[in-house]
């Protein structure tokens, strides 16, 4: 069913392809040979695929609790802004030490900025679609005025950009003369974790209650004020790590334009993975594939990269019907 | 009560409706098996059955929400299209459901009008719609502002206005399903005498009820439904009581029994304990009573009259305004729900579905949902014990399911409530509050959730029970209070209450206390 | 200093100007949402608008053909959305986030695609101003009202004919059943599926009218991410005005006003960051949330897919 799904996604893409004259086969295989054919592909798309699954497992565990988290483009800029400010020597700490620091403070930084969405949401029922989505646009302009004014690096010239971050503060490369980071291991641990945790753990159990039926989870004598709490500052705080790895990792220093969506995508990548935390593992690869793949693709074919983006769109939509089509099925069986 | 009635003799009622060999099979049930009936013009047919006798989805076939896989129907000995509810309406067949079909935030008038003007017409008929409205309206006896927002309105004039939006679109049958649910007997009372009005004006009317009372007071014919097939039908002059009830659950069925017995000491008790709440509902003003072992209260009230605010502060869910309530025999302070479970208090919320399990989540899931602390360690469940635990508690309390895996909606609505009484009546609770434990139930199950809590008791625990079900009030209380418009009365003992002191409790008299 | 911006005639035409778009994506998104429907393709659907709309009348098309041609484009849109939320019955979260990548990548790609290099925006003659005699003299309001585009006289003619629709007509009645009791309306013999649709396309069609006024009216051009945000605060807007067209509208000023006004005041004053002021709209779009979200009526079955009864 989920294989369908995406027979139909690429099916449907493939028109794209015709239209602008190109061949669909060779299409397709210039996407997947660019992607995972080389070395260097497998190394890029692993890298792209690393803040796409933090994203991921943000919207992923929110999602579960129902707290419609649309706001991981924010919190991925929180914890750029505190590896950033704690970073650039702030803090003098040995590797071991200001690596992890870095990691926390981002993963706080990321978790309040869900807070507040949150403790509208359950305190005043706002609705924090709307509050997250319009708090992305306020982070961003925050993120814009510090680096044009308090965290601009002095020896950038005319660009709005941060100081780098210390030698100290830096993820390690996995692979040499790679842009494959060990943030990419950071991600696989959170994925392992938030798996545990939502499966096996209480809070689990009660994440996924509030989110099935507040009523009766509260009922049941869970706290879903808390619960959502706690799943905002998880989910953000996952965001925020993200936000972290990609400045410490892959960038070096924060511009304005290091995320090119991250947390949006990462909403893709959590539906994709229909909101487990392996699935999102998964999706986020295949979905970085995509986009790795389509970027080298584009520039034989001379196709528009946003290619990308209508295959990964229409595998959520489709990937969604394949997936009710057989609970339906189960349902009624 | 209605004998004077002039009504032609024989063959001569012309037939409004006629459905022959109504067939409908849901997987492998069938939920309707060959259902033929007759209905003339100006009689009153009650349909009659327990829960899932098939009352409901043979109506839902008349009006179109379902297909019958086999059968006809005739409307005025005119083929009725199946499937199709406009086809239903424009043959003059009008559905009141037990869940009222209305759109809160819409007018009176506005619910009545609906789609009866083209879609594409550039506006309402505004005076002329209004002007035929309010006449049909005076006809049931119903005077409302029709401009009023529904959800201004009490339960029974929602209910007129269901019965004004059917006979505004000429509705020449009128199906009622479970009317009198709603109300109090007095407001009953008055449904059925519009009813027969209404009939002596040329109405049909089909009546679905599974209180034999009602069926006798209303009825001119009754038919008797159940497992799907029409096991009796009898003219109300040849009815006989006990034989439409043994018709009904085919086997003569042994009420539980409820042994007498001397209460013990006070488990709980309430100190002019309120709660306001926002517009439209009555909170709970100041109530105040105790509960002791080996007793059931039973408190009874037309629904929306505050024991919904009572039940959740008991239950935990809110907090009262003022007053106190003293938990100091369970030794526990009160609070939040799961603090309360602790210390020996079992819970069964009225809406099953809704608080009582978590939809989406499986049935082992459902067990331990209460009981998290027990089956966790450092945060970490137990998958192992908290499975084996749920299957034997499944297993002694008879719940019926595919896999301890499949999610709890599959389960019947019997099946859950045993679930739900597995996981609050296992862990030996000393304080037991019961809201409408039974609603909606098949005989069968009802039998076995009263043989339950009556069993709780004689192990000593107190049961308070709140329920809108007058027979299930006399079977298990032993004391009695009703409450209205906020206000509880205060506790008789049941076997000096009668249903009409009730009733004219429930519609707030006061009644000379029996002694 | 700041005060005297609102005794500019130009803050007011511009406060129209920037209303506008507002205006034509929250009335879209109310009737989605007066159906029960929530549109979260809106961003994408004003995006996909400006492009089509744009494209029309770069390729030679007349400006009324755009503004049709959008429309087209956003009801289809709209039907895509409907077929999975009011059909299905997936989540109207997860496919109206889907259909907003769905469109804005589905413009852009195709925006590349027919313009591949350009690096300076092409761009094409905008609507004029249709400047309506006498009263465009009167002072201050007289520009702001009466010296505008089509397009903008096209919105408050829209907001017009919706609220006589949605409250004065059988079928707005139908409309604001389907989004409050689907199962009411169901039993009166209203298709629920197919009002709900209809609501959604339309309404889609609004949403994409209104990105278009940006690319063919109010400026020249289309640009990457030029929808900004504009979507989700006409989000906030239905919340803010209840689900009432009336109250949207002096939502509409009220954000546009704000939107005008930062739009002059980070000219004035010096000193405070301009990014503060670009921040202004959504800030105040969170507050205006917080403090009208409480008591909200908001359309009883939104959210809620509704399966008729049939098996």
């Amino acid at each position: 069913m989920l294989a369908g799904g995406l027979a139909a996604a690429f099916a449907l893409s493939s028109v794209l392809i015709v239209w602008a004259d190109a061949g669909v086969w060779e299409a397709y295989g210039l996407i997947f040979k660019g992607a995972l054919a080389s070395r260097f592909g497998i190394t890029e798309t692993l890298a792209r695929s690393t803040p796409l699954i933090m994203t991921g497992l943000a919207a992923a565990i929110a999602f579960r609790a129902k707290l419609w988290n649309i706001g991981g483009e924010g919190q991925f800029y929180m914890g750029t802004l505190m590896a950033t400010w704690l970073g650039t020597g702030f803090l003098t700490l040995p590797s071991y030490l200001l690596v992890p620091t870095l990691i926390l403070a981002g993963a706080l930084a990321g978790g309040l900025a869900l807070l507040l969405p949150t403790l509208l949401k359950a305190r005043y029922k706002v609705d924090e679609v709307v509050t997250t989505l319009l708090l992305n646009f306020v982070i961003i302009l925050f993120v814009s005025f510090l680096l044009e004014g308090p965290l601009k690096d002095p020896v950038s010239l005319g660009w709005p950009q941060a100081s780098p971050i210390v030698d100290n503060g830096v993820l390690p490369l996995l692979i040499a003369k790679t842009r494959l980071h060990s943030g990419f291991v950071v991600a696989l641990c959170l994925a392992v974790g938030l798996w545990v945790l939502v499966s096996r753990t209480k809070l689990g159990y009660e994440i996924r209650a509030v989110g099935h039926s507040p009523q009766a989870a509260g009922f049941a004598g869970i706290n879903t004020r808390a619960t959502l709490i706690k799943t905002a500052l998880l989910s953000g705080g996952v965001a925020g790590i993200a936000g972290v790895c990609e400045v410490t990792g892959l960038k070096g220093y924060l511009t304005l334009d290091i995320s090119p969506g991250f947390g949006y995508t990462g909403i893709a990548v959590a539906m994709l993975g229909l909101l487990h935390p392996l699935g999102v593992v998964v999706s986020a690869i295949f979905i970085s594939t995509i986009f790795v793949g389509t970027d080298s693709m584009s520039r034989t074919l001379n196709i528009p990269t946003y290619l990308a983006d209508v295959i990964v769109a229409l595998a959520i939509l489709f990937v969604l019907v394949s997936v009710l089509l057989t609970r339906y099925r189960i349902v009624t069986r | 009560m209605r004998s004077n009635k002039d009504r032609p003799q024989g063959g001569a009622v012309p037939i409004a409706l006629k459905m022959t060999g109504i067939t409908k099979r849901f997987g492998a049930l069938v939920a309707s098996d060959q259902v033929s009936l007759e209905l003339g013009e100006g009689e009153i047919l009650s349909l009659f059955g327990e829960n899932g006798a098939g009352k409901t989805t043979l109506m839902n076939i008349l009006f179109g929400h379902y297909t019958a896989d086999a059968g006809n129907i005739e409307v005025f000995s005119k083929p009725l299209v199946g499937g199709n509810t406009k086809a239903a309406l424009d043959a003059g067949i009008g559905m009141v459901h037990q869940h009222f079909a209305l759109g809160e935030n819409l007018t009176v008038l506005e619910n009545i009008c609906l789609g009866n003007e083209p879609l594409w017409s550039l506006r309402f008929g505004g005076v002329r719609l209004a002007d035929k409205a309010r006449q049909i309206a005076q006809r049931c006896g119903f005077e409302v502002d029709l401009d009023r927002p529904v959800h201004t309105l009490s339960i029974g004039e929602k209910q007129r206005v269901e019965i004004v939006k059917a006979l505004y679109r000429d509705a020449k049958i009128l199906v009622l399903d479970e009317p009198t649910a709603v109300l109090t007997p007095q407001e009953a009372e008055g449904l059925f005498e519009v009813l027969r009005h209404l009939s002596t004006e040329g109405l049909a009317v089909i009546f679905i009820s599974h209180k034999l009372k009602e069926i006798m007071a209303v009825s001119d014919r009754i038919c008797v439904l159940r497992h799907g097939r029409v096991v009796l039908e009898v003219t109300r002059a040849e009815a006989d009581p006990d034989e439409i009830a043994k018709a009904m659950v085919g086997q003569e069925l042994k009420p539980a029994v409820r042994t007498r017995l001397e209460p013990g000491s006070t488990l709980l008790s309430l100190e002019a304990v309120a709660k306001k709440v926002d517009q439209g509902a009555l909170g709970l003003q100041e109530a105040s009573f105790t509960l002791r072992e080996r007793e059931i209260l039973g408190i009874t009230g037309v629904s929306g009259n505050g024991q919904q605010e009572l039940g959740d502060i008991l239950n935990g869910i809110t907090k009262p305004d003022s007053g106190h309530i003293d938990w100091s025999a369970l030794n526990t302070a009160g609070g939040d729900g799961d603090q309360l479970r602790r210390d020996g208090v079992a819970r069964i919320p009225a809406d099953r579905h809704a608080e009582g399990v978590i939809s989406g989540m499986t049935v082992w899931e459902n067990v331990i949902s209460h009981s998290l602390g027990k089956f966790s360690k450092n945060g970490l469940l137990s998958f192992d014990s908290a499975q084996e635990h749920s299957q034997q508690l499944c297993t002694s309390y008879d719940v019926r399911y595919d896999s301890l895996h499949a999610e709890v909606q599959q389960l019947s609505g019997g099946n859950i409530q045993k679930l739900i009484l597995a996981r609050e009546l296992s862990d030996q609770p000393r304080v037991i509050i019961a809201v409408q434990p039974t609603r909606g139930l098949d005989v069968g199950a009802v039998d076995a959730v009263h043989r339950r809590l009556l069993e709780m008791r004689e192990k000593g625990a107190g049961v308070l029970l709140i329920t809108e079900d007058l027979d299930e009030l006399f079977a298990l209380s032993d004391q009695i209070a009703v409450i209205y418009k906020g206000k509880l009365s205060p506790f008789y003992s049941a076997e000096r209450l009668t249903l009409k002191n009730i009733g004219r409790m429930m519609s707030g008299f006061e009644i000379a206390t029996p002694a | 200093m700041l005060l005297d911006i609102f005794i500019q005639a130009g803050f007011w035409a511009a406060l129209i100007r920037i209303g506008t778009t507002y205006l034509f994506g929250t009335l879209g998104e109310l009737l989605c949402e007066r159906a029960g429907v929530l549109n979260l393709g809106i961003e994408g659907i004003m995006t996909l608008g400006a492009m089509a709309g744009w494209m029309y009348a770069f390729e030679g098309g007349s400006l009324w053909g755009a503004v049709a041609c959008a429309f087209v484009v956003g009801a289809v849109a709209g039907l895509v959305h409907s077929i999975f939320t009011v059909m299905l019955g997936v989540s109207q979260h997860v496919s109206g986030i889907g259909m907003t990548l769905l469109c804005s990548s589905l413009s852009y790609y195709a925006f590349r695609l027919l313009l591949p290099t350009s690096t300076t925006p092409p761009k094409i003659e905008p609507f004029a101003p249709l400047i309506i005699p006498w009263l465009s003299d009167i002072p201050v309001i007289g520009p702001a009202l009466f010296a505008q585009t089509p397009l903008t006289y096209l919105a408050f003619a829209t907001l017009v004919i919706v609220i006589y629709v949605l409250y004065r007509t059988p079928l707005g009645l139908a409309v604001r059943m389907v989004g409050e009791n689907p199962a009411a309306a169901d039993s009166q013999g209203i298709p629920v599926y197919a009002v709900r649709t209809g609501a959604v396309m339309v309404g889609s069609g609004l949403m994409a009218i209104g990105g278009a006024f940006l690319t063919i009216s109010h400026f020249d051009a289309f640009y990457f991410g030029m929808i900004n945000g504009r979507g989700w605060i006409c989000l906030a807007l239905v919340i803010f005005a209840s689900w009432r067209p009336g109250k949207a509208f002096w939502g509409v000023l009220l954000f546009a006003g704000v939107e005008a006004f930062q739009l002059r005041a980070k000219q004035v004053t010096g000193g405070i960051p301009y990014q503060f002021y670009l921040m202004l709209p959504y800030v105040i779009s969170i507050i205006a949330l917080i403090v009208w979200s409480k008591n909200a009526a908001y359309p009883q079955a939104l959210l809620k897919p509704y399966r008729s009864t049939e098996r």
